[in-house]
């Protein structure tokens, strides 16, 4: 159970202009599960290295229990990486690569078979000790480079990318198996994926970054209610972006008056609100009703894409298929954005 | 699953380059290239043992040990019972502390042309900087420049550094002895070590060693549990060239060691101007056994798709 604190931490790359990272600030929470998620490219995996001592940050420093470990030498740190591609030692066995780690700590033989085996089961692959990495599927190699971490019992677990190289029907297997065996033995863990699916479901927390800077830090579902700014909307699908003027809790935008959640801030910006909160046709009543014109219709299987004009804006909507069936392209629609699903940035 | 069709084409490619007239070329081809290995080794052996060997005759019409008596390796025909080897060798025939030397060189070159030459390697084969392409082809350069051009200039060097070691109070010899014939080996043996081992590091995953290190490994137990299993077969085929090199060194070995640092090269050319075939054919193979007993251990590592590879690969 460690609490991680990231401050002013910052990486620039000999010979690059910008910052890989730069002045990134971040605090987990002891025992909690981190994603932290990016575009590929976004600083996320170098922020990883440089809390496991791996690379040298330029500026800032790391915490552990808030005490400064950037002195200390990587293999001191207690925190172990697994890697995307696992990198189980070839020409050990599982029993060898998992309790490298204890061995390493001059750890009793009996007991650390005792530990491997114990920690294989609960990655559920009893009984391969003595098998080779090459025998072993991608999935399995997965489970045991988590096994070889976990048997050590780090202070922190950083996983890099670790469902990115599994098919889907695996990836839904693994995350939940990571999700079980974190909150049973409660290590703090912070792991690195591109996938926004993947950070929603799996982590306590998520901490967006591009560009090498965070975005915003916080429970998933804020990322789809409250984003902090366009491009982290952007980056969970959100489409619909209006500029405006938020007062008095109503937006003035060229497309009509609408009502704001209480909470919305005020001046000069942008409205946004998730076109899966779209109230269409039938569905549309109360506050902040609208006649439109829908432009394009397109149908995705279980759901329906719609592009609708009110004025010279388009707002993008997600709709039961169901629901819009007789709509037409051209055809005139009624829709509603119910106040609660509506936020503004006033960056 | 890939694997098994990859082998199972070239396999059945195989079989098919060996009907007709292409099994004939395949196996004309194999029969010349052993011929041309083994005959020349064959002919040393008939000379060696030969007591005269004249033109017309195929094989000689007498046998001796007569080579083997002057190289005092046998004792002559009265006296060989086991004292009589035992009180020959006690004397150290001139080819055994020869054949000694050379071992201990070799020796010592390949152990410390692994130790320059490995963190070169790494560095040539693991990370691109500025003036690579320089430093890469100045590695090679002892591959170009003739021995005799800057072994003459290093023992006048030598030869320098000695007196003025000895005014200083140390007096240690560099040329004319065992070290500085060691140092000079080192000149041609290094391009071998290093290109064979920056190959070895072309293919390997540095991340391996991170990993090792995140689980708690320092950096001395890297090397051996991550690194060393890695490159092991490279270093093999690295130290095999190496031991190679020295051990054929003649000419550097004459200049710098001035005649007081008698390896087996030396005898083999002293008594290649005495004319006695006898004589320098039981020196070949004296000379040439420990190459290809080398070879026939190592024929593993230097085979097929094995050969200098290691370095686990990028996953």
């Amino acid at each position: 159970m460690t609490h991680l604190a990231i401050r002013g931490l910052t990486k620039r790359f000999s010979g690059q202009t910008e910052a890989a990272v730069a002045d990134l600030n971040l605090e987990i929470e002891s025992g909690s599960l981190v994603a932290l998620l990016g575009p590929s490219g976004c600083g996320k995996t170098t922020t990883m290295k440089m809390v496991a001592g791996l690379l040298e940050p330029t500026a800032g420093d790391i915490l552990f229990d808030e005490k400064s470990i950037i002195n200390i030498a990587p293999e001191r740190r207690g925190a172990v990486m697994v890697f995307q591609n696992y990198l189980l030692f070839p020409y050990m066995t599982i029993a060898q690569n998992v309790g490298y780690g204890l061995k390493i700590r001059k750890v009793d033989r009996a007991i650390i078979d005792q530990r491997v085996s114990e920690i294989l089961e609960m990655v559920r692959l009893p009984g391969i000790e003595s098998r080779r990495p090459s025998e072993l599927s991608g999935g399995q190699q997965q489970r045991v480079a988590l096994a070889r971490a976990l048997v050590v019992e780090p202070r922190l677990l950083l996983l890099d990318e670790p469902l990115s190289n599994l098919d889907a029907h695996l990836r839904f297997e693994l995350r939940d198996l990571i999700r079980d065996i974190q909150q049973k033995m409660g290590i703090t863990t912070v792991f690195v994926t591109h996938d926004q699916e993947e950070a929603v479901v799996l982590a306590d927390k998520v901490a967006l970054i591009l560009d090498g800077r965070l975005r915003q830090y916080a429970d998933a579902d804020v990322f789809y209610k409250r984003p902090a700014d366009e491009a982290t909307a952007r980056f969970f699908g959100g489409q619909n972006f209006i500029s405006g003027t938020s007062a008095n809790g109503t937006f003035e935008a060229a497309l009509g008056s609408l009502k704001l959640p209480s909470d919305a801030p005020e001046g000069t910006g942008i409205l946004t609100f998730r076109p899966e909160n779209v109230r269409i046709g039938a569905a549309a009543d109360g506050e902040n009703t609208l006649q439109a014109k829908l432009t394009d219709k397109i149908f995705l299987g279980t759901q329906t894409r719609l592009k609708l004009a009110v004025g010279d804006d388009i707002i993008t909507a997600i709709a039961n298929p169901n629901d819009v069936e007789g709509y037409l392209v051209d055809q005139e629609v009624p829709l509603s954005l119910p106040p609660a699903t509506l936020w503004v940035l006033t960056k | 699953m890939s694997d098994l069709t990859l082998s199972s084409t070239t396999s059945s490619s195989n079989v098919r380059a060996r009907r007709g007239f292409g099994r004939v070329v395949f196996y004309l081809t194999i029969f010349v290239m052993c011929l041309m290995l083994i005959l020349p080794v064959i002919a040393f052996f008939i000379n060696a043992f030969a007591f005269r060997w004249f033109y017309p005759q195929f094989v000689p019409n007498e046998w001796s040990l007569q080579a083997w008596e002057r190289l005092r390796l046998i004792p002559r025909a009265g006296d060989r019972s086991l004292e009589g080897f035992i009180s020959l060798w006690a004397s150290v025939p001139d080819v055994v502390s020869a054949l000694g030397l050379s071992l201990f060189i070799g020796a010592v070159v390949t152990g410390f042309s692994i130790i320059i030459g490995l963190p070169a390697a790494r560095a040539l084969g693991l990370y691109r900087f500025r003036g690579k392409r320089i430093i890469e082809f100045m590695v090679i350069t002892p591959t170009i420049v003739p021995p005799i051009a800057f072994s003459l200039g290093l023992n006048i060097n030598f030869i320098r550094w000695d007196l003025a070691l000895e005014a200083a109070g140390f007096p240690l010899d560099l040329s004319g002895s065992i070290i500085g014939v060691s140092i000079v080996h080192l000149v041609p043996v290094m391009p071998y070590v290093v290109l064979t081992l920056s190959g070895v590091f072309a293919n390997y995953n540095p991340d391996f060693e991170a990993q090792a290190r995140s689980l708690g490994a320092g950096p001395v137990r890297i090397f051996w549990d991550v690194t060393l299993p890695a490159i092991l077969p490279g270093l093999f085929v690295a130290a095999l060239f190496a031991f190679l090199v020295s051990w054929s060194q003649y000419l550097l070995t004459f200049l710098i060691g001035q005649g007081r640092v008698i390896t087996l090269p030396m005898l083999l050319f002293a008594a290649a101007g005495s004319g006695n075939n006898a004589v320098i054919a039981a020196l070949s193979l004296i000379f040439i056994a420990p190459a290809i007993l080398i070879l026939l251990v190592a024929s593993r590592f230097l085979s097929g798709e094995s050969s200098a590879v290691g370095g686990f690969g990028r996953v």
